[in-house]
């Protein structure tokens, strides 16, 4: 089990450091635009949320399963399309991007 | 097999998740990126369906098509104007996912859970506790609903400081002893109550850095769902969320020309006076 949660670790660790530095040079014209994606990111949860809406462990878990993937699904959909929505309009309006 | 594909396809998921977000990061491959993160976010949804312990589908299908019409749904008509609303709408949605998949986690092994899991799963529901209750409150106040004005009182620093501790004593505690149902409620109610309170000092021009503050915390409820979970796509993905999020705050703050630390710590600082001055500048001035 130690094994595992250093594991656990070393990626998260490394992971945050990934995410720290692809972000460093954002423009504020992106800022919102980041701000809605990294947002559809986080719906990542709805991994956790399909397996327990899935499992049937009992009745609790796959009522409150449901509930999270509902949600979850929302932020995923919602988020990416929306971030395709304000993106489409960018193009649009600034001509040549800064 | 199974399992190797299932990792083959998180693999992939995280790859395209950081090469989504480097492409957001640049105006010329932004939308090459946004779509690129749901690639992502679709092959990892996939190589899920195929985890061992989930035995039907039926649940899961109508979570979907009810949370896609729902979502679809507020991409669609929210009004472009209304965008950081739209986010911190959407991250309560996430948050709260988080929280109940944590509940539903203790629920499930609550006598018996070791020392590591057992503190994931602490972490799980605070955060996505806060991010759900704090979220809305983001949204109620740039929608109007609460009021825009930041809400003060004497040791509102100290009383937010000490809830705090108190949840990260009750997640202390529970290492040792996991069964303690009711202090574990406790502290999801806790959750909902800091989510609440750390908001209510912000002003509304201020938000825009509390929201991608929220999607920090909702990013690292995720990684500790992955923990939790033994799911390494969920901890690289809210590893990723979490550090882009809380540098994204900083970078808005500073554009903005506001202190981080005022703008988290305490409602110093008129804001009333920036809010206009912001409005004024072009868009990508």
């Amino acid at each position: 089990m130690a094994d595992e949660l250093l594991f656990g670790l070393y990626i998260f660790v490394l992971a945050a450091f990934v995410g720290y530095q692809v972000i460093t040079r954002v423009p504020p014209l992106l800022h919102t635009p980041l701000m809605s994606g990294t947002n559809a990111i986080s719906g990542i949860s709805l991994v956790g949320s399909l397996v327990a809406a899935g499992a049937h462990y009992n009745t609790v878990s796959t009522v409150l399963g449901l509930i999270a993937v509902t949600c979850a699904t929302i932020n995923v959909v919602g988020g990416f399309m929306i971030t395709d929505r304000m993106l489409k309009m960018f193009k649009r309006r600034e001509g040549d991007p800064s | 097999m199974r399992t190797f594909l299932i990792q083959v396809a998180y693999l992939a998921a995280s790859v395209l998740f950081i090469l989504g977000l480097r492409g957001l990061s640049s105006p010329e491959t932004a939308r090459r990126g946004n779509l690129l993160a749901a690639m992502g976010m679709l092959l990892a949804i996939v190589g899920t369906l195929f985890h061992k312990d989930i035995i039907s589908y039926e649940w899961i299908i109508v979570g979907m098509v009810i949370g896609s019409a729902i979502g679809a749904a507020m991409a669609i008509f929210m009004p472009m104007t209304a965008m950081p609303e739209r986010i911190a709408l959407s991250h309560s949605f996430g948050g709260l996912a988080a929280a109940l998949v944590g509940v539903s986690e203790y629920y499930r092994h609550a006598g018996e859970l070791g020392a590591v899991k057992m503190t994931a799963i602490g972490f799980e529901v605070l955060l996505g506790a806060l991010t759900f209750t704090g979220s809305l409150m983001a949204f109620g106040k740039l929608q109007g609903l609460i009021t825009g004005v930041p809400v003060t009182y004497r040791f509102q620093n100290s009383s937010n400081i000490s809830l705090l501790m108190i949840s990260l004593g009750i997640i202390g505690y529970m290492i040792f002893v996991p069964s303690q149902h009711v202090l574990f409620y406790l502290m999801l109610v806790l959750g909902f109550l800091i989510g609440v309170l750390l908001v209510l000092p912000i002003g509304g021009a201020d938000m825009p850095v509390v929201i991608s503050l929220l999607n920090s915390y909702a990013g690292l409820a995720a990684a500790a769902t992955g923990f939790v979970l033994s799911n390494n796509i969920l901890i690289i993905s809210g590893a990723l969320d979490g550090a882009s999020g809380f540098l994204l705050s900083v970078i808005m703050s500073k554009a903005m020309n506001r202190s981080f630390t005022n703008v988290v710590f305490g409602a110093f600082g008129s804001v009333a006076e920036t809010a206009p001055q912001r409005r004024g500048r072009p868009p990508g001035g």
